[in-house]
């Protein structure tokens, strides 16, 4: 099945409407054989703002200190090629240099070799994997609200529609919408942090940081809270959990306003439906209409911004990430474009890329799956 | 004076060429689409109070050497005055000391009961005065908005309409660009390379307001493509090509006027959205100087006294209103131009 989908693609990528029985694998393939070439696409993306710096701005980035005789940094330019011709360079930048001394490869970031971090003082790539487990909790903690309260107050509204419960989510919607993170997230530490002192910012309490430091502590997911049930520290787990409160809100208001937008608007459509006049006139309770057929069939459009949501966490957690100096990537690389680190930036860059880019490819397929209409096209 | 307006004459209020209903002089004027769009937004109250909003926006600006006139008159405006240097912000109300603006306009004795310029809105931590930040910091939200949404919006719409309309490999290959784009999520890709584009435009709008539009102006390719692959197979654009239009003149003259009004709603969004990604990535310390009038710039002071804003309010809640309002303003009146535009919901 997966080898005729394949034939169907390459031959001619039109002709798998009429391939009826591997339309979704066919579908799925042409999916992945894009993303190598997008992917591809990214590094020169990435690679062309490196060279928007000049090859003197760029030989910063090889050496730590301030050279001290003037032919310094021409030696750097020479030794790193950073005049050669733009594709040698970013051959080179992709696979790795030998280092014309020691004879080694060196670099290269196929290689997971991203440079060095001025600001983290460690590897890009070290600062990224030892960051990105925060990162990825206060993610996974924020999708609950975020799609439980987006989806359920949309639905809601959809429901009640032009009743008050309808009018008031509208305006939450469109205040959720207008209100920078930033801002937000700053006024939830003015009420929450300066004035009531319920939370703080970080990511747990100075005695439980040396605990998970602890040797008797075993991190598995190097999540704190996922990490501290699976120790039976229940202490330390509601402590991380008062830390996530505040960023995990933020997050969480700004970002499933448009969930609550779209979820209303594609609920009122599906209400419209000849498919509802016709289970209703039959006599189904309301309670089956509503469930059976207006909710499963308004749900499908909501998939579609799953990309967008995913998007809007990653932008959020760079300013939510700052403001409630929680440590994660997002953090750093706000702070790595604040002092022009620009290793790590372009790093974070890739990482989030690939991130993103895979992501939406789960959301098409998941999409794919519940709409026979796209993957039909 | 025309044959039709003659036979209105002649027969009363029906117009024969146009059927029952009667065409108001500015529906004449702009044609039925457009009427419709501006009749719509003036009549839904909730794009009514937009539109007062990003009103009020305008003359604030316009205004601005009124409302908070700089220093004296070889003042860089754009710059916010300091009332010295000391680092604990100072609540609204204290006296003006050093660098006092040498004029005190009409309306300052009478509303605020002050002889003397006092800081109205408190000062951020090195005594920036937050009055004349966000009143200056208008003009930079509305210079900074047109400036990138109207440029991305252009090359949105000159890359959009020629992969929509030629299709096949230049589509294909255009299409391809565009999801490298939006392979970054937006605030990602602008925050890298505002960052880049610092050393080499210096620390003033430029290097945020170009990145925001290397990667803003996908959203409105992809609009724009879509609509106009919708667009260019009807009857009327289908008839004009058999006529023996050439393709300039189908695309400006058919297809691009017809195609172009959901790329409307997108550009009312973002001029709020864009405003408001600048004003982030001012206030995470890059683009603008330290100091610039910018609502972002004025807030990024507060974040050395996470501490103690309980005492220090005044540094996020003045220009986090302006912020919240300017992008509620523009939303309000984008939301409203989706409904009127919706084909869904048209008719109700």
């Amino acid at each position: 099945m997966l080898a005729e989908g394949l034939v169907g693609v390459l031959t001619n990528p039109h002709q798998i409407i009429f391939v009826k029985a591997t339309t979704m694998t066919a579908y799925i393939i042409r999916r992945l054989l894009i993303m190598p070439l997008i992917l591809l696409g990214v590094t020169i993306l990435i690679f062309s703002m490196l060279q928007v710096l000049g090859p003197i701005e760029r030989s910063a980035l090889y050496i730590r200190d301030i050279p001290k005789n003037p032919g310094a940094l021409d030696a750097v330019i020479r030794r790193y090629g950073l005049d050669d011709p733009v594709h040698v360079q970013y051959w080179r930048w992709l696979v790795g240099r030998t280092d014309p001394e020691t004879g080694k490869t060196v670099g290269g970031i196929l290689r997971g070799d991203l440079g060095f971090s001025r600001t983290g003082r460690e590897p890009v790539m070290d600062l990224l994997k030892r960051r990105l487990p925060a990162t990825i909790e206060l993610g996974l903690w924020s999708i609950v609200p975020v799609v439980g309260f987006g989806i359920w107050l949309g639905i809601l509204s959809a429901l009640h529609h032009n009743k008050p419960i309808d009018q008031f989510s509208r305006v939450l919607a469109i205040l959720g919408w207008s209100f920078p993170t930033f801002v937000f997230g700053l006024l939830v530490l003015l009420i929450f942090y300066a004035k009531l002192d319920w939370f703080q910012p970080g990511r747990l309490s100075i005695q439980y940081s040396q605990v998970v430091k602890s040797p008797e502590f075993t991190q598995f997911t190097k999540m704190n809270t996922i990490d501290a049930l699976l120790n039976f520290r229940f202490d330390i787990f509601l402590d991380a959990l008062r830390h996530l409160i505040m960023p995990v809100f933020t997050l969480s208001v700004v970002i499933s306003a448009l969930l609550l937008k779209v979820t209303r608007s594609s609920m009122l459509e599906a209400l419209r439906q000849d498919y509802v006049t016709t289970a209703r006139a039959k006599g189904l309770r309301e309670k089956v209409v509503i469930n059976r057929h207006v909710r499963r069939n308004a749900l499908i459009p909501v998939v579609t911004i799953a990309g967008t949501t995913i998007a809007g966490l990653m932008n959020g957690t760079i300013v939510v990430e700052t403001i409630f100096n929680y440590p994660g990537i997002g953090s750093a690389a706000a702070a790595a474009a604040l002092s022009l680190d620009v290793l790590t930036m372009l790093g974070y860059a890739l990482f989030t890329a690939i991130l993103f880019v895979v992501a939406n490819l789960v959301v098409d397929i998941m999409y794919g799956f519940l709409d026979p209409r796209v993957r039909l096209q | 004076m025309s044959i039709s307006t003659e036979v209105t004459r002649k027969t009363g209020p029906v117009m024969l060429d146009q059927g029952l209903r009667e065409q108001s002089r500015l529906e004449k004027l702009v044609g039925p689409e457009w009427h419709r769009l501006i009749r719509g937004v003036f009549t839904n109250p909730l794009s009514v109070i937009g539109l007062i909003i990003v009103l009020g926006f305008a003359l604030t600006a316009t205004f601005a050497p009124t409302l908070a006139p700089p220093i004296n008159a070889l003042w860089d405006t754009t710059l916010i005055p300091r009332d010295g240097f000391k680092a604990e912000p100072q609540p609204p109300g204290t006296l003006w000391v050093r660098d006092v603006p040498d004029t005190i306009p009409f309306w300052y004795t009478p509303i605020t009961g002050h002889d003397e310029w006092v800081h109205l809105m408190g000062t951020t931590s090195g005594q920036y005065d937050i009055f004349y930040g966000l009143v200056w910091g208008s003009r930079t939200a509305l210079l900074v908005g047109s400036l990138v949404v109207f440029t991305s919006a252009a090359i949105g719409i000159l890359i959009g309409s020629i992969a929509g309309f030629y299709g096949g490999w230049i589509d294909e290959i255009m299409m391809r660009v565009v999801e490298i784009f939006i392979a970054f999520p937006f605030l990602v890709g602008a925050l890298i390379l505002s960052s880049i584009l610092v050393p080499i435009f210096g620390r003033s709008i430029w290097p945020a307001s170009i990145a925001l539009i290397v990667f803003g102006w996908t959203r409105y390719a992809r609009l724009l493509r879509g609509d106009i692959l919708a667009t260019k197979e009807r009857d009327y654009v289908l008839a004009a090509r058999a006529s023996g239009a050439k393709d300039i003149h189908l695309i400006l003259q058919h297809v691009l006027p017809n195609a172009i009004f959901p790329t409307l709603v997108n550009w009312s969004l973002d001029m709020g959205a864009i405003v408001l990604s600048f004003a982030t990535l001012s206030f995470l310390g890059i683009g603008v100087q330290v100091g610039y009038a910018d609502w972002g710039q004025v807030v990024s002071n507060a974040r050395e006294w996470i501490l103690a804003l309980d005492v220090y309010w005044y540094i996020i809640v003045y220009p986090g209103v302006a912020l919240l309002l300017y992008g509620l303003g523009w939303n309000l009146i984008g939301d409203a131009l989706r409904d009127i535009l919706d084909p869904k919901l048209r008719g109700q």
